[in-house]
């Protein structure tokens, strides 16, 4: 487990070498030493930190599943309200022939239904200004991890082991947890169905 | 004098559910020739090529905006200039509704909305039916 390194930490060994080496008369080499190794660890640990914290997968996975997953509610609302409304045609012809007061009222409660479809467009557009903000989150960590891997050597090494590492953390029974599926992401009844019966 | 309920309606909006459920409450208050569009510029050239009573118009559509569609129609200088507008919208901040006033809207209807909000808003511009 690696230790949480305070800012000030790091500061204070900074100004600790550089008061040091400023100073007249004879330096401790061992002191010096010490202390660049101990920043050295600071470094260490923090490149480390951010490789098992699977920062690339952020940008590589995270986001970009939380947006197919919110673009295909809109899709399955879009769907369902599209079958809510053509029942309501349905019977807003049958209110007409049966007419009468009858008629009338199954009318007034068709309309209730459409006034509640509108929903569908509220959140339509909701969901989309929350899937633009994530992009925009996954362009500034994108950018992010680059300046970091420049300035870092060795980082998108280590990056790239804490992907790894945070993916078998989810292999087992819990890594099948990952519905729903996406349209064409998963297979149909039918599908499952005949590979069903192919264990018999 | 009367409202000619024959009259051509277009409504717009990119959202398919939104033009079947304002087409079906329409359809209801008596309305049944009503075209429809899914953004500003489909629409204007719908009203070039045709004479509407009413436009019904969204805000929040690409490539043009409702109160860009609002604002071509306003400053064309053509016949169809002055066609009574009404932007129904989710946005609901009160620069929006000065914006599209100042572009010259005539009424403005906040999502979600129900049947006797459209039709009050429409007799308001339209005249009673």
């Amino acid at each position: 487990m690696s230790h949480a390194y305070e800012k000030d930490e790091v500061l204070q060994i900074i100004n600790s070498v550089i008061e040091k080496v400023g100073k007249e008369g004879d330096i401790s080499k061992d002191v010096i030493y010490h202390q660049l190794m101990e920043l050295q660890k600071i470094i260490e640990d923090t490149r480390s930190g951010i490789g098992l914290s699977g920062a690339a997968d952020i940008t590589g996975t995270h986001i970009p599943v939380a947006t197919d997953e919110l673009d295909a509610v809109i899709a399955a609302t879009a769907e369902a309200t599209g079958g809510i409304m053509d029942a309501c045609e349905v019977i807003e012809a049958r209110a007409a022939e049966i007419g009468g007061a009858a008629g009338a009222e199954i009318a007034a409660q068709v309309t209730r239904i459409y006034e509640a479809c509108s929903f569908q467009d509220i959140t339509g557009q909701r969901i989309s200004k929350v899937v633009n903000a994530l992009k925009n989150i996954e362009i500034k960590v994108g950018a992010l991890l680059d300046v970091m891997a420049r300035k870092i050597p060795g980082l998108a090494a280590a990056a790239a082991s804490g992907a790894a590492v945070s993916h078998s953390a989810v292999d087992g029974d819990v890594g099948l947890l990952n519905g729903p599926q996406l349209p064409g992401g998963g297979i149909s009844q039918e599908e499952i169905d005949k590979l069903l019966d192919s264990f018999d | 004098m009367a409202v000619d309920k024959n009259m051509n309606v277009l409504i717009v909006d990119d959202y398919n559910t939104m033009l079947r459920i304002v087409k079906n409450l329409l359809k209801q208050l008596g309305f049944n020739n009503v075209d429809e569009a899914t953004d500003g510029s489909a629409a204007l050239e719908k009203v070039k090529a045709k004479h509407y009573g009413l436009v019904i118009s969204d805000w929040n559509m690409e490539p043009m905006t409702g109160l860009d569609l609002l604002k071509s129609i306003r400053t064309s200088g053509e016949s169809y200039e002055n066609v009574p507008f009404i932007m129904v919208t989710a946005e609901s901040k009160t620069e929006n509704v000065i914006a599209a006033k100042k572009a010259g809207v005539n009424n403005y209807i906040v999502k979600p909305f129900n049947a006797e909000t459209l039709r009050t808003k429409m007799m308001s511009v339209i005249g009673e039916f």
